[in-house]
């Protein structure tokens, strides 16, 4: 009757893999962190899936996980975009194979 | 209300160390303060020991004896106790010590009034009557011994005040070390009596070591050569008074003691110091008496009434041909100390602590009077540069007159006739010897010679024309202001009336100390060659009073004073005597040359012998150490660098990997969750 699902699981998890390959492979800052929101969201994803499928789809735990994890990546990427700006004032630049002054 | 009084006993001595400790500390050093503290605390001891006096008076028949003990510490089985006593004995030293410290105090309060180290003399001075305070109450030779040593310590302060004049630095040494050799005998004493009775309480209720069972015990037991071990014990503990009174042989610190400050000088002659002594000997009285044979008394007090009578004459004989003021009532002092000892060895303690009483008060007198006289001619000690100061200084010359009065022992209204009567009186009935009965009537002819001879030359004839006017022109000496002259009046009161406590006629304060009721009966002066002794004593002092006065008289009114009449007639006797006999030389000679060659023998064991050992050890030692070196450096060291250098390297490779590059973390992490998945997937099949 409806979408099974295996077909969300999917979704997300081709979803993660865009991401993931965002946040390894673009070398602009701003991009990885575009990466990581979505990996984010691939999880979120999965959240309303398994909530919406699970045993007690009338509570809403799925819903509250999801909004929780959304406000936590709009603090994250607030502070992440904060790091950027700071380290774009410093060097010059959002390339981020440049930040390497943090190397052991 | 006894039982309050001897539970308060302990502030007497507290008072003042407390004061002495607080004025120590004051943050800065505040005159005012420091005088209010010491004063207030002296005068609070004082209505102390006279409420403490008095409860002693009103006793009916029996002797008041009183005591506190306490457990001071446990060692093994055995408690060491301290505690405090209450009889007539303490309470008279009390009031005495008291009294004679206040307006030694007062008194000091003029006479340092320049010294920039005011605060810190009222501060020595509280300690010293403190600790004599607590030498007076003690119901513990321990506690005793305690504040002896203290005495023994503020002494060598306060000899010592004037600490950047080499002569006074020397002094208080002398004074300390010479002190210290009796104090070995009263310690081995003391250890002894331990070991014997297993307490040093005096009196405990019959267990102390002064009462009938321990003291039987004592007279009983033999030691070397037969002789009892108590009189063995009196013998060590009569070696600590005979170093703190200043007696033969070891009396020479005392003359030298004068290079303190006068107020010093008088609390140590008549309070305090030299005083405990003779206290001690009183205290310890029933120990020295004990084992006798009625007719002779014991070996132990025979010996403190020869040691006394020696001393008497031997002092005041060199007291005859000193020219320093100070000197001369120091020597005085030494003697006075010897009649106390004889009054102790012939009569007991009532005859002795009489002496002792009336003198601290007329020696305090003389010495302020003398300090009074140094302060007046602007620190001139020589009797021979002063003279005329009786127009000058009518206070003092009167106060003076009647404390050398006392001390000459001037009949009927001097308290030094009474006193010095009843120990010459007392020797006159002693049955081992008359000898020192003659000793003491010639003591007592030497003492009026030399001190008519020192008033001669201070208060009457001329000024000598102050030599070397031009250069420096004398001052005119003045009065003293009242601070200092108004003790001195007090004190020339007491040195009257203390005298009527003793009389034959109203044996009032042998009554006293040994219980009894005093009864005034004045045949008392005419029975038992009573008349003889005084008819004696007054002819021999009115002889040495005349003949001193008839040669110095003369002597003071000669303008550029001449050589001592003495000297132009003895000059040899008259040597003798102003060197001292030659005793410093003496020990020079001996004690001082055999302590030299024992030391440089010390000296060369040191270097040649125990050097070798030493540097032989050391030699070793740094053999071992260089062998400890070269494993160090060798295994240890090396392989600690080597694996520091190992960990270095390890470190470097494992950097290489930690680029800074984020995103190449995050594929190793990416490849790693591909690698965990496939291990799951197919690990789980």
């Amino acid at each position: 009757m409806t979408t099974p699902l295996s077909h969300y699981l999917v979704l997300s998890a081709l979803l993660f893999s865009v991401g993931f390959a965002g946040a390894v492979l673009r070398r602009n800052v701003i991009l990885v962190l575009i990466g990581i929101e979505l990996m984010l969201n691939a999880a979120n994803l999965n959240f309303i899936g398994f909530w919406r499928y699970g045993a007690h789809p009338e509570a809403l735990t799925g819903v509250m996980f999801a909004i929780f994890s959304i406000a936590i990546a709009a603090a994250e990427a607030a502070v992440g975009l904060a790091l950027v700006i700071a380290i774009y004032r410093h060097r010059r630049t959002v390339q981020v194979d440049q930040f390497n002054s943090l190397k052991g | 209300m006894m039982s309050s009084v001897i539970k308060l006993l302990w502030l007497i001595p507290v008072l003042p160390l407390v004061a002495s400790g607080v004025g120590a500390l004051l943050p800065r050093p505040r005159r005012r303060t420091s005088v209010a503290l010491a004063l207030g605390a002296m005068s609070g001891s004082l209505l102390l020991s006279l409420a403490a006096f008095a409860g002693t008076l009103n006793s009916g028949r029996e002797t008041v004896r009183e005591v506190f003990n306490f457990a001071w510490f446990n060692f093994g089985s055995a408690t060491v106790q301290l505690g405090w006593v209450l009889d007539p004995l303490s309470a008279i030293m009390l009031v005495m010590v008291t009294l004679v410290s206040l307006l030694i105090f007062i008194y000091s309060i003029g006479y340092m009034k320049e010294d920039e180290n005011f605060t810190r003399f009222f501060c020595f001075m509280g300690l010293f009557a403190a600790s004599m305070l607590g030498i007076v109450i003690a119901n513990s030779l321990l506690l005793l011994f305690i504040c002896w040593e203290l005495v023994g310590l503020s002494s060598y302060l306060l000899i010592g005040f004037w600490y950047q004049k080499p002569s006074a630095a020397a002094a208080a040494k002398k004074a300390f070390i010479t002190t210290r050799i009796g104090d070995l005998g009263l310690l081995l004493g003391m250890v002894w009596l331990y070991s014997r009775t297993g307490t040093l309480i005096f009196y405990d209720n019959g267990q102390g070591c002064l009462e009938q069972s321990a003291l039987s015990h004592l007279a009983l037991a033999a030691t070397v050569g037969g002789m009892a071990v108590s009189t063995a014990i009196s013998l060590l503990i009569f070696c600590g008074a005979v170093g703190k009174s200043g007696q033969l042989p070891l009396h020479v610190w005392l003359p030298d003691a004068m290079e303190g400050p006068t107020p010093v000088s008088a609390l140590i002659h008549a309070a305090t110091m030299v005083a405990a002594g003779v206290f001690l000997v009183a205290r310890m009285y029933p120990l020295m008496s004990s084992g006798v044979n009625p007719v002779s008394g014991s070996t132990a007090l025979q010996v403190v009434a020869w040691v006394g009578a020696i001393t008497a004459v031997f002092a005041a004989s060199i007291a005859v041909a000193q020219n320093d003021i100070k000197r001369i009532l120091a020597y005085s002092t030494v003697s006075q100390l010897g009649y106390m000892m004889l009054g102790l060895g012939v009569g007991g303690v009532a005859v002795g602590m009489f002496h002792l009483l009336t003198h601290a008060v007329f020696k305090a007198l003389l010495f302020m009077g003398a300090g009074s006289v140094i302060h007046g001619s602007h620190e001139e000690q020589d009797i021979r540069k002063m003279g005329a100061l009786k127009k000058l200084m009518p206070l003092t010359f009167a106060t003076y007159a009647v404390g050398m009065m006392a001390l000459c022992g001037v009949p009927l209204f001097f308290s030094g006739f009474w006193s010095k009567d009843a120990i010459l009186h007392a020797a006159r009935h002693w049955s081992v010897s008359a000898v020192p009965f003659y000793l003491g009537v010639f003591g007592a002819f030497l003492t009026a010679f030399y001190m008519t001879r020192q008033v001669c030359y201070v208060f009457f004839g001329r000024r000598p024309a102050a030599s070397g006017s031009s250069r420096h022109p004398v001052a005119q000496p003045h009065e003293s202001p009242a601070v200092m002259t108004v003790p001195l009046a007090i004190l020339a009161v007491l040195a009257v009336l203390t005298g009527f406590f003793g009389t034959p006629a109203w044996p009032w304060f042998e009554a006293y100390l040994n219980g009894g009721h005093a009864t005034l009966d004045v045949g008392n002066i005419f029975a038992d060659g009573q008349m003889g002794v005084m008819a004696t004593s007054t002819v021999v002092i009115t002889v040495a009073i005349a003949l001193s006065g008839w040669i110095y008289y003369k002597a003071a009114a000669q303008s550029p004073r001449q050589t001592d009449p003495l000297e132009n007639a003895q000059p040899f006797v008259f040597n003798c005597l102003r060197r001292k006999f030659f005793i410093d030389e003496l020990y020079e000679a001996t004690v001082i040359r055999l302590n030299a060659v024992f030391s440089r023998f010390s000296d060369w064991l040191d270097r040649k012998l125990w050097d070798g050992v030493v540097r032989a050890v050391s030699a070793l030692t740094v053999l071992l150490a260089k062998a400890s070196r070269g494993t160090d450096e060798s295994v240890v060291n090396r392989g600690f660098d080597q694996g520091c250098e190992g960990l270095r390297d390890g470190g470097k490779v494992a950097a290489r990997w930690q680029d800074g590059q984020a995103q190449r973390y995050l594929r190793v992490i990416g490849a790693a969750v591909g690698l965990l998945l496939v291990f799951l997937i197919w690990g789980s099949k």
